[in-house]
């Protein structure tokens, strides 16, 4: 190899050797641990045998899981996004002098560990939380709403944690188009909500698009907001991992349902990148 | 009659900035009127004014006779070029051609024909597949205006829509930009804050400084007779001179410079006094060097081809640009010239 062609991999060797190391060696180990044998007597041997994967196939809960976390990690994303674009729309738009410190504002909580945040939660949604204790106090109910460990819950915890980075994502976008793309729209004949749907909507996309699928896969893979958050018959999957894994000593079997995990957010973010590839974008919304 | 009217029309932002005050211009159908004047003097806002993109303060604006107001932005049938050209990038050149007429209820074999006309009109036929980012900043301001005249709207609004080019395609644009006007003959308002653009293409030009209108008029009106020192300065290199009135005929004066030399003036703009401190403007091009009654030394040369630009030191001390054109070789400096100056050519404000 020449010296022109070695630079840019002597260049990147930085990042390739701690991305080998952190991420694709472990996912490696992770992968080979799925075959290894679990004997009766509880010990992990290494092994090459489909058992585990099996047990995996066979069992129906393990696919009601993944689709129950799918499932909650698309209600989360959608109300970000009803949640966050008009909040978007807002700070890039809207004529307010203090717009750096309303974006400083809605990142300030994550100053907060992310445990405490998601505790603080059980404050205010449980039987004797600030809603309960609000809705009792003006005799709206005599008994409290059962508003925490439920479905509910989890995706409520799981907007607040994701909302600003549906925010940002959007913000961003919007903030790049060419005010004079709208006035243009404008003049032509578009009533401000028709322009808003030709030009601000499909030039918003990639931004709307990064923050669903930040959001999305984040959400997916989320563990404490369920566990915290989530009822006894709150399925979700990465807490099945944990389960397996630390519960149960089952390293095998916590192996597989990482790899399938992996797997599933992969293919999520394959099918993404099939559609709403960055340069891609544009052009598929001029058709 | 008038295609734009403004009527005492102002605009004031909030923080207290008074980017329009109370400008009065009539647009004659047809006409091409540039508004020229330098940065922050106002000339977008007046136009996005116009257009409806911002409100007026005070004041009222009339297309085609009628109040507009309250008129929403979309149903005033202007057509408008950026100048940054603005075209969708997510659209293709089709699409974007044919924006306006969507919103206008033209049935789809109408639209095609037309955006095909319009791209012959702007000399770019069959483009309609490509997007914009696959067209050169010339041919996109080309699109740009194709996408404004296609809707054959009431007034074309076009904002310093050649700034972004380079000079040799700045001079071609202009020319073509004012022979379409000519040949569809729609009322254009040009904002722009380049003299020679305003003088080469205007019918009228508006000349604006900090949201007022200093002058309007011809080309060469405004050129040949400023009335004003900003105008005098904006529009090309104008010299001031200053000496003392000594004599007073009518409108010819006689002015005598510090150093004795004299300046007759043909026609002075306004009335003067025996003794009194005056400025006699000059224009650069219209100082001959050689033969004259002024003598000077030469200062520094900046050498344009053609032409040059000297910059001559008067025996008073006073210092004065002259253009000459050159015939055989330039002038050095330190050279001893003698300046003569036609008194027709001199004017006092
Ligand atoms: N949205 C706004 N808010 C506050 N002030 C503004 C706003 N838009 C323009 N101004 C001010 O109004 C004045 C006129 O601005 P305008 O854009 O009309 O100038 P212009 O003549 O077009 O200048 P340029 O040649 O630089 O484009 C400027 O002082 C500008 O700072
Ligand atoms: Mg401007």
């Amino acid at each position: 190899m020449s010296r022109a062609l070695a630079r840019p991999y002597l260049l990147l060797s930085p990042a390739i050797l701690s991305l080998s190391l952190l991420m694709v060696a472990p996912v490696v180990f992770v992968l080979a641990y799925s075959f290894w044998l679990r004997t009766a007597e509880g010990l992990d041997v290494p092994a090459f045998q489909f058992g585990n994967w099996a047990n995996f196939f066979s069992d129906e809960f393990y696919w009601l899981a993944l689709y129950s976390t799918f499932k909650t990690a698309l209600i989360t994303t959608a109300v970000c996004i009803v949640l966050g674009y008009p909040t978007a729309y807002f700070l890039a738009r809207a004529e307010i002098k203090n717009r750096g410190l309303l974006l400083f504002l809605m990142f300030l909580p994550f100053w907060v560990s992310y445990i405490i945040r998601t505790m603080s939660w059980i404050n205010v949604l449980g039987k004797n939380g600030f809603v309960n204790a609000v809705l009792m106090g003006i005799g709206i109910t005599d008994e409290p709403f059962k508003l925490l460990y439920n479905d509910f819950s989890v995706i409520m915890g799981l907007v607040y944690f994701q909302l600003p980075y549906m925010i940002i994502n959007v913000y961003v976008s919007l903030d790049g188009i060419d005010r004079n793309l709208e006035s243009a729209a404008r003049v032509l004949g578009c009533t401000p909500w028709q322009s808003f749907r030709e030009v601000t909507l499909p030039l918003s996309l990639p931004g709307l698009g990064a923050g669903s699928l930040l959001c999305f896969v984040l959400a997916a893979g989320s563990y404490v907001t369920p566990r915290l958050l989530g009822g006894t018959d709150t399925l979700f999957f990465p807490d099945l991992i944990y389960e397996a894994i630390i519960s149960q000593l089952d390293w095998p079997f916590g192996a597989v349902l990482s790899v399938v995990m992996l797997v599933a957010l992969g293919l999520v973010i394959a099918v993404y990148n099939r559609f709403m590839s960055l340069s891609d974008v544009y052009r598929s919304f001029a058709r | 009659m008038s295609s734009v009217e403004l009527k005492k029309v102002e605009k004031h932002f909030s923080g207290g900035v008074v980017a329009v005050d109370a400008i009065d211009l009539d647009v004659p159908d047809g006409a091409f009127v540039t508004l020229l004047g330098p940065s922050g003097c106002g000339k977008t806002t007046t136009l996005r004014m116009v257009a409806g993109l911002e409100t007026p303060t005070g004041g009222e604006i009339r297309i085609k006779g009628q109040r507009v107001n309250e008129t929403p932005i979309h149903q005033r049938n202007l057509g408008m070029v950026f100048q940054n050209y603005a075209l969708f990038p997510h659209k293709s050149i089709f699409d974007n051609v044919a924006f306006g007429l969507k919103y206008r209820k033209v049935s789809k074999s109408d639209i095609a024909a037309r955006v095909k006309q319009a791209l012959d009109i702007v000399r770019l036929p069959g483009v309609e597949e490509r997007f914009p980012t696959q067209l050169s900043g010339g041919q996109q301001q080309r699109i740009a205006l194709a996408r404004a005249l296609v809707i054959e709207p009431d007034v074309l609004l076009l904002d310093e829509p050649l700034s972004a080019l380079d000079a040799n395609l700045r001079e071609e644009m202009r020319g073509e930009i004012k022979a379409i006007q000519q040949r569809i003959g729609v009322t254009a308002i040009f904002v722009t804050h380049d003299q020679g653009e305003a003088l080469a293409m205007s019918d009228l030009v508006v000349v604006m400084n900090k949201g007022r209108i200093e002058q309007r008029g011809a080309p060469a009106e405004v050129y040949e007779h400023p009335r004003s020192e900003f105008v005098a300065n904006f529009l090309g290199n104008a010299n001031f001179v200053s000496g003392t009135v000594a004599a007073v005929n009518g409108k010819r004066v006689s002015v005598v410079l510090a150093d004795g030399a004299r300046i007759d003036v043909a026609d002075s703009a306004r009335a003067v006094e025996m003794g009194e401190a005056v400025n006699v403007i000059v224009r650069a091009e219209k100082i001959e060097l050689g033969g004259g009654g002024l003598a000077g030394t030469i200062a520094a040369v900046d050498y344009l081809g053609s032409t040059a630009r000297y910059d001559v030191t008067l025996a008073g001390g006073q210092k004065v640009t002259a253009l000459a054109t050159i015939r055989d070789g330039a002038r050095r400096v330190g050279e001893a010239v003698s300046l003569a100056i036609a008194a027709e050519h001199c004017r006092i404000l």
